[in-house]
Order: C-alpha cells, then structure tokens, then sequence
C-alpha cells in the first residue's frame, strides 16, 4: 500500500531519467534562449537600446556584433529581438529581415530574400518578380518613399556579415547603410561577425556610411563563472515532475562538480576554449551515459567524454594501420629527421626501409616492390603523406616528392597503443638513427 | 489620335500657302498666311493658319505639345519654315512638385496657358502634328462633361510657380484672330460624315468600360427592353439627322445615304463600297486623322448649340458600332475575323460613323438579326479586304445586331463575349492614359507609354487578370461621366449605353491590333490566366501602426539632430565650393548650354550634400523666376546593378519610361542629340562615377559627350572618391570630354567639424565645449570624415544617458563620455580579444611569436608553431593537446583573423601569419603573465 503511495508522488527511476534526457538535449542541442545573457549585460543594454530607439523613435542605426565562434552573438540578438518583441508598440511595427552570408551568396538573391520578406507588392506566392537591376530599383524606391515617422522600421539582420562584404561592389552593404545613414524609412543594420577585422573588408565608401557602432561579445569569463555555468546547465529546473528526483539529480551534479577529477578535466577544456558550445558538446556526451540503471553523472563519465572530445583523430587512423604501412611511417619519420623535414620521395622512403630489413636478417617483413607502393599509395590516400607538387602527371610514381603530415608525438604514441607491434619495428622507430 | 502620326513615321510634306505678306528686311524673313502640311503619298492637304490651335511633336507621341500658332514665317531660301507660337502645357509637363499646387483633380483634357519665358516660342513649322481644338472655360463653370478627346480645354494658366485664373481677354484675343472659316474644306468625300466627331466624344469617353455591359446583360434583359430603347432612339435619331443636316452639304448626303443604307444591309455595303471607290485613292489613317482633327472644329460647334441631345445622340450611336463584339459572339472559327478586318479599318469608322449608326439603330428597331444574314456577310467579306477597307467595318454592324437578337436566347454565349470584350479592352486600357479615364486603376498607366506594337498582345495576356478587378471602377466611372448626358435618355435602358460604351472599346483595339500583325489569331481568351506579374506594384514600406515617438529630452533631441540622416538648416564650411558649383551650374541653366564637372573627394566630405544643397537654392531661384526652370536628375553608380542600368535609370526619371538599357541608350541618344522644343535645362548628378566603368567605357562617354551636344541643354555633374580618377580609369576622348572643370573637397578640418556639429545642435546645449573639440579634434586627424564625426557624438550622447543614474537626470555630454565613445569606435578590438581568449589560444600565439624570433621570419608552417607550443605548454606546467586540438585553436584564432591561415586542407604544412603586431600580442599577454 505504501509502496503505491510512494509511486504516486515519485515517477519510475527510467521515466524520470527520460525526462532528465528530454530538458537537458533540448538545452544542449535547441539553442534554447537563456531567460537572460550570462556575463554580456552591458553588449545587450546597448544592442536593446538601439533596436528599441530604431523601432520606437525611428532612428535609423548599423551596428556589427562581433565575437569569436560560439561566444554568444546570434544568442545575444535572439535575447533582444525576444525582448523587443514582447513590448507591445514595437511588436506590430517592426519587420526584421533575416539574411546569412552563407545562404545570400551574392546581392541578387539577397534582394530577393529581403524582397520576400518584406512582403513588397512585387512578390507573388513565394515569388520575386523582376529582375535583379528591377528588384534593386524598387527595394531602394520603397526604402525611399518611407520616411522616419510613418514607415515601419525595418531591421535587417545580417549573419556572417563578413561574406557579404565579399558581393560585387558591396552594392547590398552600401545601399542598406546608405539608407540607415539618409532620411528614408528607418532601417537598423545588424551585422553578425566573428572576424575582428570585418571594416578592413569595407570599401571607404561603404565604411564611411557605417556608423561604427562594434559591440564585441569577448568572454572574460573565469574558471569559477565556468563551472556554475556547467553546473546551471546540468541542474534540472525547479518544475520538474518529482521532487525527490529533482533533489537527488542536482545534488548529485553538485557533488559532481566539487570532484577534482571534473574540475580538471573542465579546467583543460576551459583552458582549450571558452565558448559554450563545446561545454555543450561535452555535457551531452557525459549525459548520453545516463541510463535507468546509472541515474547520475559520474566523474569518469566526464572523463570519459572528454578523451572522447579531445581525441586526435589522426593517431587513431593510425592505429588501424598494417604493419607495413607503419614501418614505412617511421621510414618517413626518420627521413624527415636526417633531412630536416624536407620532402622525401618513395624510393627514399623504399631504401630506408630495406636497411631496416638488412639489419634484421630474419625479415617476415620482406615486402615486393609492387606491395610496398601499393601500401604507399594507401597511406596517401589516407592523407597521411601530401603530395609537394601539384602536378602529378609528369613524375614516376616513386619519384613524387611527398611531406609527412603527422609530427612526431603523434607516431609515437600510436606505436605505444598500437596492439601488437613487433617490438623490432618499436625498436627502429625509438632509435635516433635508421 | 494623332499619335499615328508619328508612330507610322510618315513623311509629312510642308508647304506655304498663299503669297507672303509680310517681308522683314532685317531679318530677312517673310511672314505668311497659311501652312498646308500633306503626307506623302496622300493627296490630303491640312491647312494651318495662325490663330489655330496645334499640335506639336514631342518627346511624348500620345500627347504632343499644345499651342497656338501666332505667326508663320519663313526665311527667303523658303527652306526654312518657322512659326511662332503661345505655348499651352499639359499637366503632365508641369513638375512633378508642382502639381499639387492646382489643389484639385485635372481634367484629363485640361491644358494651361504658358506664361514663363523659359520656353522657346519660336519653332520649326516642320515639327507641326495638326491641328487641334482648344477651348477656354470660365474659371467658375465646370469642364463640359463628355468632351471629345481632341478638345482640350483651358481654364487657368501656369506661369512656372503657380496656377492662376486665366484672363479671358487671353484666350478671346485668339478667337477673334481666327479665321472666320476655321478650316479649309476637307478634300476627301469619303469623310463626309462630319457628325462623327459628335458621336466620337462620349465614344472616346465611354472608353474604359466594356464590361459593365455584359454584367448588367447578365442581369435581365428582355426584348421588350429593347424595343423601348429603339424607340426612344428613333427620336434621337432625327435629332441627329437635324444637326447634321445643319451642318453641310455632305451631311446631308450623308442622311441620305443613311436612310437607302437602312433597307438592308447588303446595300448598305455596296454604298459603301461606292464610298469607299469614289476618291480613287488610298486614304490613309493619317488623312482621316487630319480631316478628323479640322472637323473637330465644325462639329464642337454643334456640340455647344445643342450639347445635351446631341451628346446622348452620340451614345446611342456608339452602341450600334460594335463589330468587335459581335464577332466574339460568334462561335470560334468566325470569332477572329472581325478583329482582322477591324484592324484594317478601324480608323475609318469614326467619320463615318454617323451613317453607321443610324444603320444600326434602324436595324435594331427592326431587330432583323439573323445568323443567315451574318453568314453572308461573312462570305462577302474576303473580298472586301482586298479591295477597299470601308465595307467591311459596315458589315461589323449588321452582325452586332444578330448579336443582341441572339443574346436573350443564349445565355451561355455570354460568358464568352465577356471574355472577348475584355480582351479588347485590355489593350484599350493600356493604351488610354490615366488622363483619359481617371477612373482607371492606377496600376495600368505605367506599361500604356509603352509604345512597342510587338508587346500588344503580351500586355493582353498579362492584364487579363487585372480587368477583372478593373471591371467595377470603370463601370462607376463611367456612371459618373454620363450623368448629364442622360437628360433624355433617362428612359432608355442601360444597356443601350453600355453598348456604346463597349464599341468604342472595340474601336479602340482594332486600331491597336492593326498595329500587330493583322493576320496572327489571337490566342488570349483559350490561354490560362497565369499569376500575375506585378508589373506596377508600388514600392512602399507598410506604414507603422503607432506613431514615432518625437524625442523627449534634449540628448535624445541632440541626438535627432545629430544623425547624419537629419537635413541641416545650412551647410557650414562649405560656401566657396557651394558658390563655385552654383555658379557654374546656374551659368549653364542661364544659357541653355550644357557642362561637365568632375567633384572628387573623400567619403563624408559632403560632396552630395553640397550638390543637393545647390540645387534646393536654384529650384528656389527658379521658383523665383531668377533662372528658367531645370529638371535634376540623380543618378549614383552604386545603386544600380550594372553600369548599363545608368540609361535606364535616366529614361526613367526623365519621362517615366520602362525601358532597356540599350534602347534607353538610342531614347537619350535621340533626345539629348535632336532639337526639341519647350526643353528646358536637365541637371544630372552622377553620384559613385566610378562604379560606371566599363571595359569600352561607352557609359562614360556618353554622359559626357552629351552635354557638349548642341541642342542637349544638359549639365553632368559628376561625383567620386579620387582627385585622379580622370587620369587614372578614364580613356583620353572620355577624359577629354569630361574637361578640366574639376573641384575637389579637402577633408573637413578640425574647426569646421566642430562648426558642423555646432550648426546641427542650433543652440541644443547638451555637449561641453572641450568635449565637441575633442571630437572634432579627434576625427579631422584621423579622416576629417563628418559622418564619423557626428556618429561619435551620437554614441556620447547615447554613453551619457547610460551613465546618468536616471535618463532625465542625465547632464551635458563630457569629456569623459566622448572618450568612452572614441574609445569604442576607434580603438582596435584585438587586444581585449587577445587578452579575452583562452589560455591554450594565448599559449598558440606566444609559440608563434617564438617560433618567428627563432626562423627569423614573419611566417611559419603549423607544425613548428606546435614543437613550440608543446615546450611552452610544459614550461607553463599545462598538459601539452594533441596536435587535432591544436589545430582546433589555430583554427579558431584564424578566424578571428588574429592569425592569418592558409587553406585547412594543408593540415599541419599550413603557414601561420599573425595579422596582429608581436607587440601588440606581446602586450595584450604581459598582465596575463604576471
């Protein structure tokens, strides 16, 4: 009787975990909005600020959000654009007009875009009616005709900012921020970009009509800023079905994040990289392990994602070498320390092997030329040796120069993992000299 | 109408009549009584005299120019013949900014008396179209309603500013000048009919509504309808017969004819056929025209005596005319025919058309109709074509009355006819100006300039959706227009009217399609009717819902006043370059000569401010009647897809036309290169010119080559960045074309940036005095850029507003919130990224300054930056990454660009630059250090 109480108030254990996997996934991989931007409140009282003049006063204004990979900037503009919207002047009154720089390769489909965006009489269904030098023409008379207080503000979105300063002439960038800069309808530009240099890219022209508004979005976070993200991230929120789950769980990933195993292992991943996304990465690796049976996150399964995170992924192609194909790498390698990383052919890398040979009388390793090149050829194929010349119809096949792309480290530490290397071959490869 | 003129650029013979009366001894010119103009090949001679209305060819063949003539003179040579002439305007030849000054809708055949003396009054006779008839109306009366389309009227006059009640001395002066008898006779007795131009103007005005027809038909109608009709229309009919007959001779012949011709309607046709024969000759659309244009003048006068009957006498024959009509009803073999032959003849109708619908009218009274008949007529009709035009249109007739006889019966067929009719109609609409029919939706006047006859039945297919919007307008409109003219028609049903209404509609297409290959089925009414494409769409942002907030204290009115966007009072600093380019360009304006100038200087120097600022002060100098009136034109090189759009976007300011690059090249071409008259000034600003470059550089040449022609009247001024441009990207016959007249502005120095934004505030105290100096200092070192300079004070005032713990509390912009905003805006974001990166990223950019100091080069390849970071990562005591993680982190910096990669796919041989100053790395990383 009692036991059917306790089920009442207290999920299963594997309904419970299946939950837990459903809000932190949705956390890890949605992109979900954080309530409010960690660590960048003043970058969002200025990009709020700005928006909100453009979208109240109509002001027309550009601005660039600029920050490294995965530091938050397209975060950043969702928050604001969330919050601007929530007001309840501005959410009829604005139109935003999303582009990426990856998807509008040139102007042409970028007009377009905006076109349909806007919703301009040109546009039919789905469709843009015109040509490019017609389109452009009637994008800028409609821009024109507007002016500052009766047209809707227009926010145009800029993402990877930068490619589109790569367009022909920087005919979108400079009329979108002419129109920002002249008395037509209010328009705010926002570019999104990682590349610190981004003016640089701008024609004068274009770049005298920005108004030069950056804000950069450049963590200064600290290791303890860090770790509560980690451990916000990994707590469950408080309306969470059961109580005594939801106690347990971020009890756990509390304890979880006093071990000194995960603060070192979150210590080399934040000295690696600050941004979140690999935290996120990270975190969702530890929590794939979660199962009924284990409902927690141990420290050895943050261990374990991280090796899985931080693997080189050549030693590993390494490891599924034949023993041929290894012996030829170290060939290469000692090739690459008699000459000094000059590039080698395979006739070189040929004779050091069959000195090698030589020396061990006993050889199972006696290979055919034919074999032996066939081995090269993977190896190449595998790109573990590049080719130093582009034009490879000329030369013989031996005598192609190659360059090794695998440092020294890496060769070693595969011959330590690799299973069952004769320990001749280890032998060779420890020694200074072929 | 006379736009046939021009279209089928027929050669027009100009000859003087009668002995010159006059002869100037100084200017060795003789003055003469009348001109004849006759085209060639036609034996029919208009005569013009002075004190006539006429046309004048213009840049626009639908509306030519309107005046007066005043006096014809020619030199002794004879070759050459020159009137003088009192220039009327149309609407559409005001300004565009001055349009609204009438302060009410136009009437779409209202002209004004030209008062400026901008104008040339003195022109090439050779450039005379006709004739026309104008007609001065009482500033307090109303236009009389069902005008004709070749009566203008003229109510006020327009001196070059404004609007003014025309003095009626003005206009009676001319009526008094005028010949007693207005018009020689007209030579060919095949236009005897001179009624038509009575019957022609409701004609002309019914125009736009062909459908309101088939919808009322849908409605109910029954015979007995009819019948009331007809006999409310035999009325008419003798009231027709009387003002005819008032008329002329001819007229009369005319009647009679009209009665033999109402027996039946095979002799009807042979009449015609007599008709058509007796000239011997070949009568041309151009002739008729001519006649049309001199009977115009006879025929307005039995209009003012008898308006009202003759004008609802008028309607009913117009619906008695609609051949068009009755062919669509027919089934489809036959459907076509009637266009061709209307096609051919269609022009020909209206002189005759008295006859015609007296025919009709009396046949519907009789209501013959039988699809026998039409069979007939059907037959007889090839031969027709071959031999003379006229016939046919009169076998038209018969089948339209076989039309209304079938209509009650078949209802189904009308579904049919509607879609016929609409397509005529389509090609009337788009052929009618918005002048013509206010009442006609907007959407359709931009494609009607086009002229190009091939796209006739391309403009069908596309408009063939629209009409159905259409349909309802124009039958308000048309509602509107009749009322005066239903005094007596009251009774008679709507139908009858509709009908009049829907042939002018088929008038008007044949005269379209005859243009288009007359043999080519039309294939638009089986066609599907695709989406749509939004050829006139308006460009227009939607409109707000809530208003702007006007700013509420003085940062945020500082700020207004500080955007670049907001246009300045004046335009301080730059007086001498503003003084130069306006006296160069009122020079040119004041001589009606054309120039080139070349403007260079960096961004953010006001070049284009300066410009427009010149042309708001010559605008109001020629408001003031200072200088004769110019058009600007602005044009910039960025804003446009191609150098080649240049023309277009020129055509298309100048006269509203749509057109391609190349053949709005040959439109400039001809008209910056031929003598028109009434052209005034053009001002074209070619902003960015060096966006115009092309390999051939023809863009180029163009724009200056232009403006050194003799009759061209333009002035290019020309804007870039380079002082050298000229010399650098241009050709020598472009360069030389362009000339020496070049200006360039420096670079704002630190006083007048500070002046700038002084001016802008205009006595808003919200910046200190050493804070605006700061600014200005700052900037006029760096670019003397005022954009930059006023976006710097925008942000300070944006800094100081932030600061303030309340916005209202906020004080005077200082220093330290212009420092703040300099800070931002100026200075390199590297270091803070530097310092903000993690510490495996700090570690990779020490190895490559370490692996630099130890090459001796600015440039090392991946794999020896990482032996470096792996020493320095264990000096640090870090655990040294693998070399994909170090990768990872190069990769990361690289785009950035703090470091400059090469392509990934070298891997680990990849060469690594920094893009930053190892000083500057090494500085962003000392704090980091300790």
């Amino acid at each position: 009787m009692s036991k059917r109480k306790v089920k009442e108030t207290h999920m299963p254990v594997g309904e419970c975990i299946s939950q837990v996997q459903m809000i932190l996934r949705e956390r890890f991989c949605h992109q979900r909005l954080p309530e409010k931007p960690v660590g960048m409140e003043s970058q969002h009282k200025h990009l709020l600020e700005l928006l909100r003049r453009t979208a109240v006063h109509g002001e027309s204004n550009s601005v660039l959000i600029v920050g490294p990979r995965g530091s938050g900037k397209t975060m950043l503009l969702n928050c604001v654009l969330r919050e601007l919207l929530e007001v309840k002047d501005v959410n009829k009154n604005v139109l935003p007009v999303h582009l990426n720089g990856l998807l509008q390769t040139d102007d042409r489909i970028a007009l377009k875009e905006i076109t349909r965006q806007l919703n301009l009489e040109n546009v039919v269904g789905d469709k843009v009616f015109g040509s490019f030098a017609e389109n452009l023409a009637f994008l800028l008379e409609a821009l024109k005709k507007g002016d500052r207080s009766s047209s809707r503000p227009v926010l145009f979105i800029l993402d990877e900012f930068d490619l589109f300063a790569h367009h022909k002439n920087q005919t979108l960038l400079y009329n979108l921020l002419d129109v920002s800069q002249s008395a037509q309808a209010p328009v705010a530009v926002i570019g999104l970009t990682c590349r610190l240099d981004v003016l640089e890219l701008l024609e004068k022209r274009v770049k005298s009509r920005f108004s030069h508004r950056q804000i950069h979005l450049l963590s200064s976070l600290s290791f303890i800023q860090y770790l509560d993200n980690v451990r916000s991230q990994l707590s469950l929120p408080q309306d969470f079905p059961d109580t005594k789950f939801y106690d347990e769980w971020n009890d756990s990933i509390k304890t979880l994040c006093e071990d000194q195993l995960v603060v070192d292992v979150l210590q080399s991943h934040y000295n690696s990289s600050k941004d979140f996304r690999s935290l996120q990465l990270l975190l969702m690796l530890a929590l794939s392990r979660v199962s009924a049976s284990k409902p927690a996150i141990k420290p050895t399964d943050l261990l374990e994602a991280s090796r899985v995170c931080m693997v080189d992924s050549k030693a590993n192609i390494l490891h599924g070498l034949s023993i041929l194909e290894l012996c030829l790498i170290i060939a290469m390698k000692h090739l690459n320390d008699i000459y000094e990383g000059e590039p080698f052919n395979f006739q070189m890398v040929h004779n050091e092997f069959k000195k090698f040979l030589q020396r061990k009388s006993h050889s199972i390793h006696n290979f055919d030329k034919p074999v032996v090149i066939k081995a090269f050829e993977h190896l190449q194929q595998l790109e573990l040796i590049k080719s130093m010349d582009s034009s490879t119809a000329k030369i013989q096949k031996e005598y192609q120069l190659m360059k090794l792309l695998l440092d020294h480290s890496q060769i070693m530490e595969a011959l330590q993992k690799y299973p069952q290397c004769p320990t001749d071959v280890k032998q060779w490869a420890m020694s200074a000299f072929g | 109408m006379v736009r046939y003129f021009t279209r089928l650029r027929v050669r027009r013979i100009y000859k003087w009549g009668g002995r010159p009366y006059i002869f100037d001894r100084k200017l060795k010119s003789y003055g003469f009584e009348y001109l004849n103009m006759s085209v060639e090949g036609q034996e029919a001679v208009t005569t013009v005299t002075p004190g006539q209305y006429i046309l004048i060819e213009g840049n626009d063949d639908e509306y030519p120019f309107v005046a007066k003539l005043l006096k014809l003179f020619g030199d002794e040579s004879h070759k050459q013949k020159k009137a003088l002439v009192q220039w009327f305007l149309r609407l559409s030849e005001v300004p565009q900014n001055k349009k609204l000054l009438l302060g009410r809708s136009p009437h779409p055949q209202e002209i004004f008396y030209y008062l400026g003396r901008a104008c040339d009054d003195e022109i090439n006779a050779e450039s005379i179209l006709g004739t026309v008839h104008v007609q001065h109306v009482p500033e307090d009366t109303p236009f009389p309603e069902p005008g004709t389309k070749d009566t203008l009227y003229v109510k006020l006059s327009w001196d070059t500013k404004a609007f003014n009640v025309l003095d009626p001395v003005l206009m009676q002066d001319t009526s008094a000048s005028t010949p007693p008898k207005p018009a020689p006779p007209l030579f060919t007795p095949c236009a005897s009919p001179t009624a038509t131009p009575v019957s022609r103007g409701p004609v002309h005005h019914a125009l736009p509504t062909p459908d309101p027809t088939v919808m009322r038909r849908a409605g109910s109608v029954s015979d007995t309808r009819a019948t009331m009709s007809a006999g409310k229309r035999s009325t008419l009919e003798a009231e027709s017969i009387h003002s005819a007959s008032k008329l002329s001779a001819s007229k009369i012949l005319s009647a009679k004819r009209r009665g033999s011709a109402a027996d039946t309607p095979g002799v009807r046709k042979k009449l015609q056929l007599s008709i058509g024969a007796s000239p011997g000759k070949k009568m041309t659309r151009a002739d008729v025209l001519c006649e049309l244009l001199d009977e115009e003048m006879e025929s307005e006068k039995v209009v003012s005596l008898k308006l009202s009957s003759s004008v609802s006498h008028s309607l009913q024959h117009g619906c008695s005319l609609s051949p068009m009509r009755s062919g669509c009803k027919t089934p489809n073999g036959q459907r076509r025919f009637p266009w061709k032959l209307t096609s051919i003849s269609l022009d020909r109708l209206s002189p005759t058309a008295l006859g015609e619908q007296d025919f009709s009218s009396d046949l519907l009274l009789a209501v013959i109709p039988l699809a026998l008949e039409d069979e007939v007529f059907e037959a007889g009709l090839p031969t027709d074509a071959g031999s003379a035009n006229t016939p046919k249109k009169r076998q038209a007739t018969p089948r339209r009355n076989y039309v209304r006889g079938q209509k009650p019966t078949t209802p189904s067929r009308r579904k049919e006819s509607a879609m016929a009719i609409r397509e005529p109609a389509l090609g009337v609409l788009a052929e009618e100006d918005s002048e013509d029919s206010p009442m006609q939706p907007i959407a359709l006047t931009p494609r009607s300039k086009r002229k190009s006859a091939q796209l006739v039945s391309l403009r069908i297919r596309k408009q063939l959706n629209l009409l159905d919007n259409t349909q309802e307008l124009i039958s308000d409109g048309d509602d509107d227009c009749f009322v005066p003219s239903k005094k007596e028609l009251q009774s008679s049903s709507n139908e009858e009217k509709t009908d009049s209404e829907e042939e002018t509609v088929a008038k008007k297409t044949r005269g379209r399609n005859c243009k288009t290959s007359v043999r080519t089925p039309h294939k638009t009414p089986s066609k599907k009717v695709t989406p749509s494409t939004p050829r006139c769409a308006t460009p227009c942002i939607p409109s707000r819902t809530v208003p702007a907030r006007q700013p509420g204290n003085i940062l945020e009115e500082a700020r207004a006043r500080l955007h670049v966007s907001s246009v300045p009072e004046s335009l301080p600093c730059r007086e001498q370059e503003f003084q130069d380019i306006y006296n160069f360009v009122e020079s040119k304006v004041m001589d009606g000569t054309g120039g080139c100038m070349y403007i260079s200087g960096v961004p953010g120097t006001g070049k284009t401010a300066t410009i427009h600022e010149v042309i708001r002060c010559l605008q109001h100098a020629s408001d003031m009647d200072e200088i004769p009136t110019f058009r600007f034109i602005e044009i910039n090189g960025m804003k446009m897809t191609d150098p080649h759009q240049a023309y277009v976007q020129i055509l298309q300011k100048l006269t509203d036309q749509k057109v391609t690059a190349d053949h709005a090249a040959a439109l400039l071409e001809k008209r910056f290169s031929n003598p028109a008259p009434k052209k005034e000034t053009t001002v074209l600003l070619v902003d960015e010119l060096d966006l115009l470059w092309t390999r051939k550089q023809n863009v180029m040449y163009n724009l200056f080559d232009w403006p050194t022609r003799r009759h061209a009247r333009l002035v290019v001024l020309t804007i870039a960045n380079t002082m050298d441009l000229p010399e650098r990207i241009m050709i020598n016959r472009v360069a030389s074309r362009l000339g020496l007249t070049r200006m360039s502005f420096q670079p704002y120095s630190f006083k007048q940036l500070q002046q700038i934004i002084t001016s802008r505030l205009n006595k808003v105290k919200a910046f200190e005095e050493d804070a605006l100096q700061l600014v200005s200092r700052k900037v006029a070192a760096l670019s003397g850029d005022a954009r930059r300079c006023l976006d710097i004070c925008r942000r300070a005032t944006e800094i100081c507003e932030h600061s303030a713990s309340h916005p209202s509390s906020a004080g005077l912009v200082k220093m330290s919130h212009v420092m703040e905003a300099l800070d931002e805006m100026f200075s390199s974001s590297y270091i803070t990224a530097i310092r903000c990166a993690s510490l495996q990223e700090q570690l990779f950019l020490r190895a490559v300054i370490a692996e630099f100091r130890r090459l001796g080069l600015e440039e090392a390849t991946f794999q020896q930056v990482f032996v470096q970071h792996r020493t320095l990562s264990r000096v640090e005591g870090l655990q040294p990454i693998s070399v994909s993680e170090g990768l990872a982190v190069c990769q990361r910096l690289g785009a950035c660009r703090l470091l400059l990669l090469e392509a990934s796919r070298l891997d680990m041989l990849q060469r690594v630059r920094l893009n930053v100053s190892q000083d500057d790395v090494l500085y962003a990383l000392k704090p980091v250090r300790d």
